[in-house]
C-alpha cells in the first residue's frame, strides 16, 4: 500500500466525514480477525479476514459466489444478514469501531461514515417512492444549519453523477429510469453524506459494457474527488484489475491473497488467484480458426428476418448463416433483438417475416408446426439456469423427458443420462440430485445436458453464462467449445464482447435490431468497421493476462458454493 | 387508467349477466310451483291456480320470462314479492341496507386489524406473537362461521359472561341505534372474515422486508420506524387489497348464516325466508345482489391494487 500519501491528498475538501480521529489521509477502514457464523449450523461463513484500506483508494475484493464477499461487505456496515452475527474480530471506520454498537449508534454512522451500493438498483430501490425522497433520505445526519439545505445537497449529488437535477426528474419513481441511470441514483445516494468507505456490491453485474464503463468512471472519479476509501466486490478479475488500488481475494469464507492491485495482477501467489486471472476471457484473440471448408450447405440459413412484437419492430433485414460445427456469436446490448431474434429461430417467437431455413427445409414459425425431428436438431438453453430447471425433478428426469418426447423411448434411459453428463462434464451420480443441489454452474452444465441428449445439429445459447461467475463462465466456455468439435453448431448470444472472442468464428454484432457489422471474429476484433463495435471495444475493459499459461491451476475443481 | 376502470366495469356487468342466467334457471329449477306454493290449500281450485299463473306470467315461455324479468332488474325494478304483494325493491331496500351496515361495520374494524396483526406477526417472525397468531389464524380458518357465532353467544350472552343480547332484536331500519346488539355478528363476521387476511398480510410483510429496497434502506441508516411504515408496509399492502377484496365479497354471501343465527333483519335472513315461501322474485333479487357485491368489492380491490402500483399509475396518465 504505497503512496497512499500522495493519493489521499487528492482528497476534496469536502471530506467531512467522522474520520476526525483518522484525519485526512489516514486510515479509512481497519478490518481484523474478523469471523461471521451462520445459525443455527455454527459454520463460519467468513473467518480471519483482516484488511486495511486508506482514504481515496479502491479495494478490489474478488471472490466467486459463496466466497463471502457479500457477507463481508455487509458487516463494514455492521448489518449482518439474518441468522447471521459477527463472532469475533474488530471493524474500524475512520477510528470508530462498528463492533459492539448499539443500534442507534450504527445508524448515524450509516450514510455518513460508510454506505453502500447494491449490486442490483432495480431490487435495491424503492418501487413507491420517488427519487427526491429516497435521495434526501440518505441525509438524515445532514446538518441544514452548517451545511446548507438537504435539496441542494441532492441536486449537487446528482450533477456530479451526470444525472438530471430538475424537479421532473427528481419527481420520477425507479421505474422510470434505465439501467445504468439507477445504478447512478444509488452512487449519488451513497455519495451524498460524504462518507469515509463505500461498500459497493458488484454494482455493475447487470449493466452492458458501455453502461458499465459509464458507472465504473463515475465511481473512479467521485472515490478520488471526496477522499472516499471504495470497497468493490466483484468476481470479474477484468473489471478490479482497470479499477482497484489493492486487491483483496476471497475464497472459501478467507482472504487468501492480498495486496497491491499491479502486484497481486503481475505476480499472484495463491493458485486460486491464478484460476481467477485465467478465467477472464481475453478481448482480442486471433478467433477460432474456422473449420475445414464447409462441404454441405450450412445448417441455419436466416434470410431478410424481420420480428416485432405488436405494432413494434425490433428486428429488421436479418441475415445469418451458420455451418456446422461453427459458432456464430450474436452480440449485443439489451434491448438490441438478439434474444428475439434466437427466440425466432427456436420456434419460441411466431411475430415474424423472412426466411427461415434448416438443413435444406423451411422451419415453420412456431415450434407446435415444426416435425419432432426438426424440433430435436434445433436445442435452445436458456439465460437463467436458476430458473430453467424445474425444482421438483431429478436431473435424471430433466434429460429424460425432452429424450423420450422428441427421440423416442430409450432401451436404456441409464446410458442415456449418463452420456449426456459425461459430455457436459458432470459426475453421472449427479443424475440423482435435484437442481437445488447444484451450484449455479452446475446447474447450467444439466441444462448443457438436457439440450445435448438428443444429439442436436444446432444449439441456441442465450446468454447462458451471464447469472455465472466468470471463473464458471470460463469452464461452460471450453465445454462448449468441445461440443463444437464434435460437429455441432452453435448460435451464442451475448452482450459480452470478450467472450465471443473466445467462443466464435463469426460474429454478428446487432445494434437497436439490425446486423451493423458481420464477419470473422479475428477480423471485426482487429478492424471493427462499424462506429459501435468499436465503442463496445473501447468500453470493455481491456484485460491482459500476465500469467504464463498453465494447465496446473486449471483442473481446480469448481467450489460448491451456492 | 380510466380505459383500465371502464374494462373491469364492462367485465364486471358481463359477469353479473351471467350470474342473472344462472340465478334464473337455478330458481326455475326449484321442485315447486310458485302458484301452487301461494295459494297453499287452496290450490284445489284449478280454476284459480290457472287464474294466477296467469297473472304471474308463469304460462309464458320461459326465454321470455327472462327476458321480462331482465328489463325489470335493468331500471330496479325486480317484480313483486309472492307473499304480501310488495314490490321486491321496496321490501328489500331497509334490509340492504341492515346488511350493508353489518358489512361495512365488519370491514373497516376486520381489515385493519388483521392487517396489524399480519404485519405485527411478520416482525415477530419466528417468535412467539407469530407462532400463537399462525396457530389461531389456522383453528378459526377451519372452524365454519355460524359455530363461531355459536360459541360466541355462549361464551359472551347466555352462558359465561351474559354481557351482550343473544339475538338482535330490532327493525331494519335503526340498525346502528344498538350497538350492543351489533357487537357479537360484526365480531363473529370479522374472526370469519380476518385469517386469509392475517396470513396473506404476514407473508407480504416478510417478502418485503426481505427484499433489497428494505436491506438498503436499513442501510442507509434509516429509523427502524420509517424503514417500515415508508419503505415496507405500503409495499405490502398491494397484495394484500385483493385478499381483502376475496373476503369482503364473500362476506355479502357469509352474512346469510350469521344472520339468521343473530336474527338480524338483513338480506341474508330475507333470503332465508323467501327460499321457505319459495318467493322466487325474492330469492332472484337477493342472489343477484350477493353477486353484484361481490363483482364490485373486487372491482375496487383492483383500483386500489392498481394505484397503490406507481407503474401503473404513472404510465397511464
Amino acid at each position: 500500500m504505497t503512496g497512499s500519501e500522495a493519493n489521499a491528498d487528492t482528497g476534496a475538501d469536502t471530506g467531512t466525514g467522522t474520520g476526525a480521529a483518522a484525519g485526512r489521509g489516514g486510515t479509512a477502514l481497519r478490518v481484523e480477525d474478523l469471523a461471521v457464523v451462520g445459525h443455527p449450523s455454527e459454520v463460519e461463513i467468513i473467518s480471519g479476514v483482516s484488511l486495511t484500506l486508506e482514504r481515496g483508494h479502491i479495494l478490489g475484493l474478488v471472490g466467486e459466489s459463496g466466497s463471502g464477499k457479500t457477507t463481508l461487505g455487509l458487516s463494514l456496515l455492521a448489518h449482518c444478514k439474518r441468522a447471521t452475527e459477527v463472532s469475533q474480530g474488530s471493524i474500524e471506520v475512520s477510528g470508530t469501531a462498528l463492533t459492539g454498537l448499539g443500534e442507534n449508534e450504527v445508524r448515524a454512522l450509516r450514510g455518513r461514515a460508510v454506505a453502500y451500493i447494491p449490486q442490483s438498483p432495480a431490487s435495491a430501490l424503492n418501487p413507491a417512492l420517488r427519487l427526491r425522497t429516497q435521495l434526501t433520505e440518505a441525509l438524515h445526519e445532514w446538518d441544514e444549519q452548517e451545511r446548507g439545505p438537504r435539496a441542494d445537497r441532492v441536486r449537487e449529488v446528482l450533477r456530479e453523477v451526470a444525472l438530471p437535477d430538475d424537479d421532473a426528474f427528481l419527481g420520477r419513481y425507479p421505474h422510470q429510469l434505465s439501467g445504468g441511470q439507477q445504478q447512478r441514483v444509488a452512487i449519488a445516494m451513497a455519495f451524498a453524506g460524504y462518507p469515509d468507505v463505500i461498500v459497493m456490491d458488484e454494482p455493475t453485474t447487470g449493466l452492458d459494457v458501455t453502461t458499465q464503463a459509464h458507472v465504473l468512471q463515475t465511481i473512479r472519479s467521485m472515490t478520488r474527488d471526496y477522499g472516499t476509501a471504495g470497497v468493490y466486490i466483484s468476481h470479474d478479475m477484468a473489471v478490479v484489475a482497470d479499477l482497484a488500488d489493492d486487491i483483496a481475494v476471497m475464497y472459501k469464507g478467507e482472504v487468501v491473497e492480498r495486496g497491491a492491485a499491479s502486484q497481486v495482477l503481475a505476480e499472484p501467489e495463491h493458485p486460486y488467484t491464478r484460476r481467477l486471472l485465467r478465467a477472464v476471457p481475453l478481448l482480442r484473440t486471433e478467433g477460432h480458426p474456422e473449420p475445414e471448408a464447409p462441404a454441405e450447405g450450412p445448417v441455419l440459413e436466416v434470410s431478410g428476418l424481420q420480428a416485432g412484437y405488436g405494432g413494434t419492430t425490433v428486428l429488421r433485414d436479418i441475415d445469418l448463416q451458420v455451418q456446422r460445427g461453427e459458432c456464430v456469436a450474436l452480440l449485443g446490448e439489451s434491448g438490441s433483438g438478439k434474444t428475439t431474434l434466437s427466440r425466432s429461430v427456436a420456434g419460441l417467437h411466431t411475430q415474424f417475416s423472412g426466411g427461415l431455413v434448416f438443413d435444406g427445409e423451411a422451419l415453420a414459425h412456431s415450434s407446435y408446426k415444426r416435425t419432432a425431428e426438426q424440433r430435436r436438431r434445433v436445442q435452445y438453453i436458456f439465460q437463467n439456469p436458476y430458473e430453467a430447471l424445474n425444482p421438483r425433478k431429478r436431473v435424471r428426469d430433466l434429460i429424460l423427458a425432452p429424450y423420450r418426447h422428441l427421440a423416442g423411448k430409450p432401451k436404456d434411459p441409464d446410458a442415456v443420462v449418463a452420456r449426456a453428463l459425461e459430455r457436459a462434464a458432470l459426475p453421472a451420480s449427479y443424475a440423482a440430485r435435484y437442481p437445488e443441489q447444484l451450484s449455479g454452474g452446475e446447474r447450467q452444465r444439466v441444462s448443457i445436458a438436457r439440450a445435448i441428449s438428443t444429439g442436436p445439429d444446432l444449439l441456441i445459447c442465450d446468454e447462458i453464462t451471464s447469472a455465472l461467475d466468470v471463473s464458471v463462465q470460463a469452464e461452460i466456455v471450453e465445454l462448449l467449445r468441445n461440443l463444437q468439435d464434435e460437429g455441432m453448431a452453435l448460435l451464442f448470444v451475448t452482450h459480452n464482447i470478450a467472450l465471443v472472442s473466445n467462443i466464435a468464428q463469426k460474429v454478428a454484432v446487432l445494434n437497436k435490431g439490425e446486423i451493423v457489422e458481420y464477419g470473422h471474429v479475428g477480423e471485426v476484433m482487429a478492424r471493427p468497421r462499424h462506429e459501435y463495435t468499436r465503442a463496445l471495444i473501447a468500453d470493455t475493459p481491456d484485460f491482459e493476462l500476465s500469467l504464463p499459461p498453465s494447465d496446473a491451476d486449471l483442473q481446480a475443481p469448481e467450489a460448491a458454493g451456492q | 387508467m380510466l380505459r383500465l376502470i371502464l374494462y373491469r366495469l364492462f367485465y364486471g356487468l358481463l359477469t353479473l349477466f351471467v350470474v342473472s342466467l344462472v340465478v334464473f334457471a337455478a330458481t326455475q329449477a326449484l321442485p315447486s310451483d310458485p302458484a301452487q306454493a301461494i295459494l297453499g290449500r287452496e290450490a284445489a281450485d284449478p280454476a284459480r291456480l290457472a287464474a294466477l299463473r296467469e297473472q304471474l306470467n308463469l304460462d309464458q315461455p320461459l326465454a321470455l320470462q327472462y327476458w321480462s324479468w331482465l328489463s325489470g332488474v335493468a331500471v330496479l325494478d325486480f317484480g313483486t314479492s309472492l307473499s304480501g304483494g310488495m314490490p321486491v325493491s321496496e321490501l328489500l331496500g331497509p334490509r340492504i341496507q341492515a346488511s350493508l351496515t353489518l358489512m361495512l361495520v365488519t370491514a373497516v374494524i376486520a381489515a385493519p386489524v388483521a392487517m396489524a396483526i399480519g404485519a405485527f406477526a411478520a416482525l415477530r417472525r419466528d417468535r412467539r406473537f407469530d407462532h400463537a397468531s399462525s396457530m389461531a389464524t389456522l383453528v378459526l380458518a377451519a372452524v365454519p362461521e355460524f359455530a363461531i357465532g355459536i360459541a360466541g353467544i355462549l361464551l359472551l350472552a347466555t352462558g359465561g359472561l351474559k354481557l351482550l343480547p343473544a339475538v338482535y332484536a330490532g327493525s331494519s331500519t335503526e340498525v346502528l341505534a344498538n350497538p350492543d346488539q351489533l357487537v357479537l355478528p360484526v365480531l363473529t363476521l370479522a374472526i370469519a372474515v380476518s385469517p386469509p387476511i392475517i396470513r396473506m398480510m404476514r407473508a407480504s410483510m416478510i417478502e418485503v422486508l426481505e427484499s433489497e429496497y428494505v436491506q438498503q434502506a436499513r442501510l442507509k441508516g434509516l429509523p427502524e420506524r420509517t424503514v417500515i411504515w415508508r419503505h415496507a408496509a405500503p409495499n405490502a399492502i398491494g397484495p394484500v387489497a385483493q385478499v381483502i377484496a376475496l373476503q369482503l365479497g364473500w362476506l355479502a354471501g357469509g352474512v346469510v348464516a350469521i344472520e339468521f343465527l343473530f336474527n338480524f333483519p338483513g338480506i341474508g335472513k330475507a333470503l332465508m325466508e323467501a327460499i321457505e315461501a319459495r318467493n322466487l322474485p325474492v330469492i332472484q333479487a337477493v342472489t343477484l345482489l350477493i353477486a353484484a357485491v361481490y363483482v364490485l368489492v373486487n372491482l375496487i380491490a383492483d383500483v386500489v391494487g392498481l394505484a397503490a402500483n406507481p407503474k401503473v399509475r404513472v404510465s397511464s396518465r
